[in-house]
Formats: structure tokens, sequence, C-alpha cells
């Protein structure tokens, strides 16, 4: 619990509208996409690097957590004020400060919503390429911290391809900027790296660098259906074996379909036992011959159905089948664990032969879609907690799905994290040189563990 | 908290589950866009929802507040990956509140006002003689205020002229049309009676341009919508079955609306309250919401030829969707109608089904932040250069019209069956 002498401090740094320690406030800022809870003592929304140090130095100076939080769609439980304390909301520093069309780089601050800023940036003709599938929510903040990563990472890569510099409040309050707008830089350690992707345990982000690229001349967007799982993971290699890069290579299974098609009626063939979504993009013309080659290089491998968009408003009936996943799957069953592993991409047939003998031994459906183009398959195991033993069950399956991607050569998670929800199974991944080089650095920044403390690296 | 008060709560437990915290409300919800909070957001609403099951919070000021923040816009529901009727959790939890606090002071006026017409003529008159006057010298802290039968009273709003005589009050209850054409019974609505009776006009020229009979059944009420958003559904129930009583007491094809608002209550909102223990009286009120029909979806249906009517005349124009129309999947057809006539230039605006921020009493209690949701709407309309914007809710209208005018603009703002009927005679 926080004094009132503490909270008084806080009021005086953030101002009175800006800090909340009703009951309301904190039920509003103790959950986040993983359903998980856990209520903080006080709820803060500073402006700027200037308060959000202030509220770090006071922190510890008396030894209270701080939580960070952009929009609360993270799956791990990263913002989760577990144990209580502060947490700091970076709503209010949505201001995007600049946008260079000279050198293509971009300044915000970390509260921008991820999808704002990519119109922005689209209306003077560039182009941000990440886009998790929360993007019409997440903050930029909170995309760099997790690292995120969507559809067209295949081409373009993820949120930390895109970070040149960053400006960040340390956990003991001193106030740094890391990186910068050259497209080179060698002085010192690459800080920039280090922070993207660490969970709002190093430091706090401020105001964040961003590359841009010229927003591409043209895109198709093809729906390919295949007669068997492995055809369409032969395709994804395939297409990439013969330098073709695909913007996006999004991968269905057959559970996928059958929840999609079940609920929505897409009239998708009856052969069809696992779907590719492919889109191409850049020059108009060259787009025009990938996607022939794309055809002819698939054909072979048990294709049933080719459908080639035509314009945008038919992208957008194809891309329909993908974004209508999310909502089917609760026909399969009421709860679900969102599992994102990743494995080299000449792996993923094998990876899936072994989720479905997972899935056979603890009988308990598994849905497998995701963006096959990099390898990183979304393993959703779909049980009902109500019924008793459900929970350890998954909870077993799911650690067989980690080894399975780890004897494969891949890892846990390629986007979402580690957070709270990961943790236990670290140490199937991290040795434990590794985990105790991370906790050098944990610890050597944060020495009184005052920021985001109990997240990722195991307690 | 006695059974009674977590009843409605109870009610929609099962709905509020299959929240799964992931979000994407937050990229829809007016609400949250003016307040960046996250109490504001559809899922802050159905955490709170949840807790107050659960005993953590009582039903407190805290609630009450939060709860507050909702225009009961729907968009949370549409763009909700797993359907969670967000607005149902705000009415559940509102009726709630009311029951452990009783209404407030304005809530009370409210509904003492919409249930009954007698006062509200009274009051009506009074404001027509008055005008804005009569506000202008009334402090707005004042109790007279409350008075006032509408529930839109706010600082510097632009309240519109109040109608010298009612519309219901000039004409007779029964306009016969043409053997062998659709009878139908128009439900008029407070708004269109009291203070836009010329669309009441014009809806009523266009019926009998196409040779319809028109009722105008002299029991009818208000439909009970402000009633609502202070969480007065025994309000609400009462007017249901009054309404139901007055349309049920004529022989007719159809229940009409030029009204979004009323539509939605006697679409969707009169079934859904009226619980299962009467199933005789929500049978009813089913059959009655299946008859319901907007104006401009009816005229469409009935095969209005707009170039008959001689609305043309080289305009551009822009429409704005009510909530309770996009709701109900009403987009397309006031657009065909007016893509339909000759000389209309129809122009989209960005976030045409954007929320304008009216949202039942959510206005008169948070009236900064609904000027701040309408104000993006406003800039949407003036982008469009457009000659008027047009819409099917005269909640709407008088929303968008005071934007404009905050906004130093002089677009108009009409119902579709105003443009449709600019030229016939009344
Ligand atoms: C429907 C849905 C779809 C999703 N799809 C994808 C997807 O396709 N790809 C993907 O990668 N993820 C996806 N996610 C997960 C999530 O959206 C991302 O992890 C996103 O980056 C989180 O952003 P946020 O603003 O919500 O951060 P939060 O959840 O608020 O926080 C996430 C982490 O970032 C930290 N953090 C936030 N802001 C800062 C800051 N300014 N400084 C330091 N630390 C900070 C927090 O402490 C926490 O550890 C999805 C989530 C949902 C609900
Ligand atoms: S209401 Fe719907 S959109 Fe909002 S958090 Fe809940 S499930 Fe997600
Ligand atoms: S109904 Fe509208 S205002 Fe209310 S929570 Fe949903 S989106 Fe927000």
């Amino acid at each position: 619990m926080l004094d009132a002498r503490i909270l008084q401090q806080l009021t005086e740094i953030v101002g009175s509208e800006n800090i909340a320690a009703t009951p309301q406030d904190l039920i509003c800022y103790g959950y986040d996409a993983t359903q998980m809870e856990f209520l903080p003592d006080c709820v803060v929304h500073p402006d700027g690097s200037e308060e959000v140090s202030r509220i770090l130095k006071l922190a510890n100076q008396e030894g209270f957590p701080v939580f960070p939080r952009g929009a609360g769609s993270g799956f791990t439980g990263g913002a989760l004020p577990k144990g209580g304390g502060v947490v700091l909301v970076t709503t209010r520093m949505n201001r995007i400060l600049r946008i260079d069309t000279d050198n293509l780089v971009a300044e915000v601050e970390p509260g921008v919503v991820t999808e704002t800023f990519q119109m922005a940036v689209e209306k003077l003709g560039l182009f941000y390429p990440p886009d998790p599938a929360s993007l019409k929510f997440s903050t930029l903040g909170g995309n760099v911290a997790e690292c995120a990563g969507g559809p067209r990472a295949v081409k373009y890569g993820v949120t930390k391809d895109f970070v040149m510099g960053l400006e960040v409040v340390l956990p003991t309050g001193e106030v740094i900027r890391t990186g910068g707008e050259t497209v080179k830089g060698v002085v010192g350690y690459d800080l920039t790296k280090l922070i993207c992707g660490s969970e709002g345990t190093l430091g706090v982000i401020t105001k964040i660098i961003f590359k841009l690229l010229p927003y591409p001349d043209a895109k198709k967007t093809m729906l390919t259906v295949f007669d068997s799982i492995d055809g369409a993971a032969r395709a994804v290699s395939t297409i990439i074996k013969n330098k073709i890069i695909p913007t996006t290579l999004e991968f269905m299974d057959h559970a996928t379909l059958t929840c999609v098609e079940r609920r929505f009626n897409l009239g998708l063939p009856d052969s069809g036992r696992a779907v590719l979504l492919i889109e191409v993009d850049g020059d108009r013309e060259l787009i025009e011959k990938q996607a022939g080659q794309i055809h002819k290089l698939i054909e072979p491998l048990g294709l049933v159905q080719f459908r080639v968009a035509k314009d945008a408003a038919e992208s957008e009936e194809l891309w329909r089948v993908r974004r209508l996943v999310s909502p089917s799957l609760r026909d399969v069953n009421p709860d679900k664990f969102n599992e994102d592993i990743v494995v080299p991409r000449s792996k993923v047939p094998d990876v899936i032969r072994r989720i479905e003998v997972i899935q056979k031994r603890y009988d308990i459906p598994i849905v497998n879609f995701g963006h096959a183009g990099d390898g990183n398959i979304h393993v959703n195991i779909m049980i009902d907690k109500r019924v008793p033993g459900e929970l350890e069950k998954a909870h077993e399956a799911i650690k067989e799905v980690f080894q399975a991607a780890l004897d494969l050569g891949g890892t846990m998670s390629g986007e979402h994290g580690v957070g709270l929800a990961k943790q236990p199974y670290i140490p199937m991944e991290l040795s434990a040189d590794q985990v105790a080089a991370m906790k050098a650095i944990k610890a050597a920044l944060d020495p009184k563990n005052i920021l985001n403390p109990g997240k990722m690296l195991p307690v | 908290m006695t059974k009674k008060q977590i009843d409605p709560l109870e009610r929609v437990a099962a709905e509020m589950k299959k929240c799964v915290k992931c979000g994407a409300c937050r990229a829809h919800c007016p609400a949250f866009s003016t307040f960046q909070r996250e109490p504001a957001t559809a899922r802050g609403k159905v955490a709170l929802a949840q807790h107050l099951c659960k005993g953590d919070i009582t039903l407190d000021d805290g609630t009450y507040s939060a709860m507050s923040k909702c225009l009961l816009c729907g968009s949370c529901v549409e763009k909700c990956p797993n359907q969670v009727p967000t607005d149902e959790i705000v009415i559940a939890a509102r009726e709630a509140l009311a029951q452990r606090r009783g209404l407030t002071t304005f809530h009370k006026a409210v509904g003492q006002v919409i249930k009954n017409r007698k006062v509200m003529n009274f009051g009506a008159l009074a404001a027509a003689v008055l005008g804005p006057l009569f506000f202008r010298k009334v402090p707005a802290t004042s109790g007279l205020r409350l008075r006032f039968p509408m529930p839109f009273l706010g600082g510097s709003r632009h309240i519109p002229q109040i109608a010298k005589k009612p519309f219901m009050k000039r004409h007779p209850e029964v306009i016969q049309g043409e053997p062998g054409k659709p009878r139908i019974v128009f439900f008029v609505g407070c708004m269109t009676n009291f203070v836009y009776t010329e669309i009441g006009e014009a809806t009523l020229a266009l019926f009998r341009h196409l040779g319809c009979t028109v009722i105008i059944p002299k029991g009818q009420q208000c439909c009970g919508l402000p009633g609502m958003s202070g969480g007065d559904l025994d309000t609400v129930r009462e007017l249901a079955e009054m309404n139901l009583a007055a349309m049920e007491a004529h022989e007719a094809d159809y229940v009409m609306t030029a009204c979004a608002t009323c539509g939605g209550a006697l679409h969707k909102l009169y079934p859904l309250v009226v619980g299962k223990r009467n199933p005789e009286l929500k049978q009813r009120l089913q059959a009655l919401a299946d008859k319901t029909v907007d104006a401009a979806v009816l005229l469409q249906k009935l095969g209005l030829a707009p170039e008959e009517t001689g609305a043309g005349a080289g305009m551009r124009i822009t429409y704005h969707d009510p909530c309770h129309h996009r709701t109900a999947g009403i987009t397309k057809q006031p657009r065909a109608l007016l893509n339909k006539t000759p000389g209309l230039e129809l122009v989209e605006m960005e976030g045409a089904d954007r929320c304008c921020g009216l949202g039942g009493t959510f206005n008169v209690y948070h009236y900064e932040s609904s000027l701040d949701i309408n104000a993006s709407k406003s800039a949407a309309i003036i982008a469009t250069g457009a000659d008027a914007v047009v819409t099917g809710c005269p909640g709407c209208i008088m929303q968008l019209s005071d934007g404009l005018k905050q906004a130093g603009d002089k677009t108009k703002v009409l119902h579709t069956v105003e443009l449709l009927a600019r030229k016939m005679r009344r």
C-alpha cells in the first residue's frame, strides 16, 4: 500500500487530473488481454520524460514498484501490476512529433496508437510496415517493448527492425537517448536493441525514432487452398526457395478453416485442408509477374483453389477469411491459450505434425494458424476451464508444444513476449548462464528492482 | 445489495463472461476517444459490471460515473470480436444503480415528464412562448431547468426552437389514403412532435404521395429512451405498454417512425427489457418490433420515385449514419433513395458511421465531452464541402446543428424525408 504522503507527491508530479486511485480505476488498470487480474494501488498518467523521471526517482527513494502500460492489449501480462504498486500509463504521451520526408524518419511518443501512426505516414506516401493484428488499439511504446510483429514481417521484419533510436527513462530516473537517426552508428553498446523487447523491465520508453519506407506502388492478394497441410507448408518453402519474398504468407490449418466455415459460410472447397493467404507488394509490373510465378510454383503441390483479388475490395474480401479466425474460435471451446511459437520456415510441416500428435494424446482441440512465412505459428489450445482437469491438461500440452518448437531449432515466442504467462517455461529455452547474464543487466540498471518487477526472467 | 438490485446484472452475466479484455473496443468507443481513460472503454464497463456482481465494488458514485460515460452507441458491439453486448450490460448496470440509489433528480424529472404528454405539452408551449430567453434567465443550476421536458439542456448549447403547436395537434388521428394502398401507423416521437415538426410534415407528405393511409395514434407517448439512459427501466416498461396499446388499437401493415432513436426503442429495447416472466407481453412487443420500420426504408420498399417529388435541384450533400440505424443495418437504403434523387450529389464524409456524441442523456452529464466527440464529426462534415448534411434521426439533427453552429459553419442539417419532400405541398 502507498501511504498518503507518497500519493501526495505523485499528485504534485502529474497533477490531480492525472492520478487515480478509486476502486473503479484500479479495476480498469488491472487487466490485459491475458484476462489475468492484479489490482494496482494507484494509476498515474504522466506526460513526458521529466514527469516519468520524477516518478521513478520517487519510486527508488520510497521503494514502490512501477509498471509501464500502453493499451493493455498484451497477451502475456507484461503490464499487470502483480503484487501492487503504481501503474504508469502512456496514453497522454500520444503525439507524433515529426515526420521527416527528407530522411524517411519519424519521431513519436510512446502512447501513439499504431494505426494512427501508419495512417499519418501513409498520407505522405510513406510506409511503416509492422502490423500486429492489434494495430487499431495497441501503442507504439507497447509494440517496441514487446517487439511486436505481424503478417508483413516475412518481407519487412518486426518492430525492432524499424527502431533507430529511443528516449528512455532508466529505472533509476535518468533520461537517456539511445541510437539516433543516422542509418549507421556503432559508438557504444546497442542499447536500442536491448530496450526493444525488454517488456518494460529496463526503462520507460518516452520517445521513439522510427525508420520509414516509401509506400509500395501496388499489392496483390491471393487466397490459395491446398488438399493437405503438407502441400501448404511446402508451398511456403518453395516460394521462398525460388527467391520470391512475399509481403505476407498467412497460414490456416484445417481446424481453423472448419471453425471459420461453420460460422461464416465462406464457400471454401470441401477438399481444402489448409489455406495460405499470400500477398506481394512493390512495383506494379513486378508483382503481376510474381503472382503468375507463385501460381505456377504451387500448382503441383495439391492446390485446389487459387483466387486473386482484382482490386482493393476483393483483397479485403480475401483477408476476411483470416480476420474471421479469432471470432470463430470460441465455437470450439470457451477458453483458449494462444501461444506463438516460431520454427525455421522449413520446419513448419514438422512442427504441425508434432502438434497433431500432442492434440491426440491430450484429447484437446488445438487450432493452428499464423505467419507461416516467418515460421511463426499461433497455436491455440482450446479448453473449457469449467471441466475439471482441463486446465492441467492444457498446461502439459503447452509444455510439449514449446518442447516441439525448441527441438526443431525454434523458440517459445515470436512476438507476444514472456511477461507473466510464459515465465515458468523460461528454463526450457534459456540456459542458467543466459538467465544469469540477463539478471545482471537488470540488476545493474534497476538495483532496487522497482521497474516492472517479477516479469520475464524467472524469479 | 439486495437480490432485486443484482437482478438486472444477473440477466447479462453470461454475456459479460464473453469479454476477453482484448482492448479492441478502445479503437471504436467514442466515450474512450474523448475521456482517454480505461473506465470509459467498453471493456472497462464490462469489468466494473463483473466486479459489481462479485460484490467487490458497490453501486456508488464512482461506478455511477463510469457507467454514465457511455453513449449506448453500439460501436463496441459491432466491432467486438466476441460480440459482447456492452450496451445491454451498461443498461443493466444503470438499472441496478437506479434501483439502489434511486434516480437522480434530473432523471426523475425526465421520467415524470416523458410519462405524461400533458405535462410535456404544457412545458413545450411555455418554452415556445418564452423561447431561448427563458433559459438565459434561468441559471444552469436551477431546478427549473429540469421541469423543461426535453432532456438536453446545457451551458452554451444552441437550443432548437420549440414548435408553437405540436405536430400531433395539427392532424387528425387518421388520414385516409387510397383504397388498397398500405395502412401505416406513424410513431411520431417527441423530437418530431415538439421540435422538428417539419420532419413530421415531410413524412406525412411523402406517404400521402404514395397513397397510403397514415394513422397517428393519439395515445402514443415518448418512446422512453431518455428514461433508459438514466436506468429508469420501469418508466421504459410503462411506456412500452402504453405505446403498444396505442399502436395495437389500429389495423395497420406497418408501424413507421422517422426517428432512429424511437425505432431503436420499438425495435430492440422493448422486447429486451420485458422479462421472460411476462411471456404474453413480450410476444406482443416482439410482434410490434417486427412490424416497426424506418421511414426511409419503407419509402424505398414502397417504391418512392424521388424524381417525382421534385426534391432535386443541384445540391451537394453528405450523409450521417445515426447509431440506432447503423446497429439495425440501415445504411444503404437512405443512401439509395438520395442517390436516385436527380441533381443531388452525395459525397461521403470520413467516419460517416461514427457517433455524433448525443447518446441519450450522455450529453447532459458530459456536455463538454459530447461536444468533443461532435467536433470531429463537424470537421468531417465541413471537409466534404457539402451544402447539407442529411440524416435519419432528429436527435442527431439537434446535435449536428449544435456542433456546426459552435464551429461557426453554415452547412444545413436535414432529415432524409425533409430533403425528399422539399418541393412537395404540405
Ligand atoms: C487481438 C489481439 C491481437 C494481437 N495481435 C498481435 C500480433 O499480431 N503481433 C504481436 O506482436 N502482438 C499481438 N498482440 C499482442 C499485443 O497487442 C502487443 O504485444 C502490443 O505490442 C502491446 O501493446 P500495448 O500498447 O497494448 O502494450 P501493453 O499491453 O500495455 O504492454 C505490453 C508491455 O509493454 C510494456 N510497455 C508498454 N509501454 C511501454 C513504454 N512506453 N515503455 C516501456 N515499456 C512499455 C509494458 O510494461 C508491458 O510489459 C495482439 C493482442 C491482441 C489483444
Ligand atoms: S468488449 Fe469486446 S472488444 Fe472490448 S475487450 Fe471485451 S472482448 Fe474485446
Ligand atoms: S456503446 Fe458506444 S460509448 Fe458505450 S461502451 Fe460501447 S462504444 Fe463506448
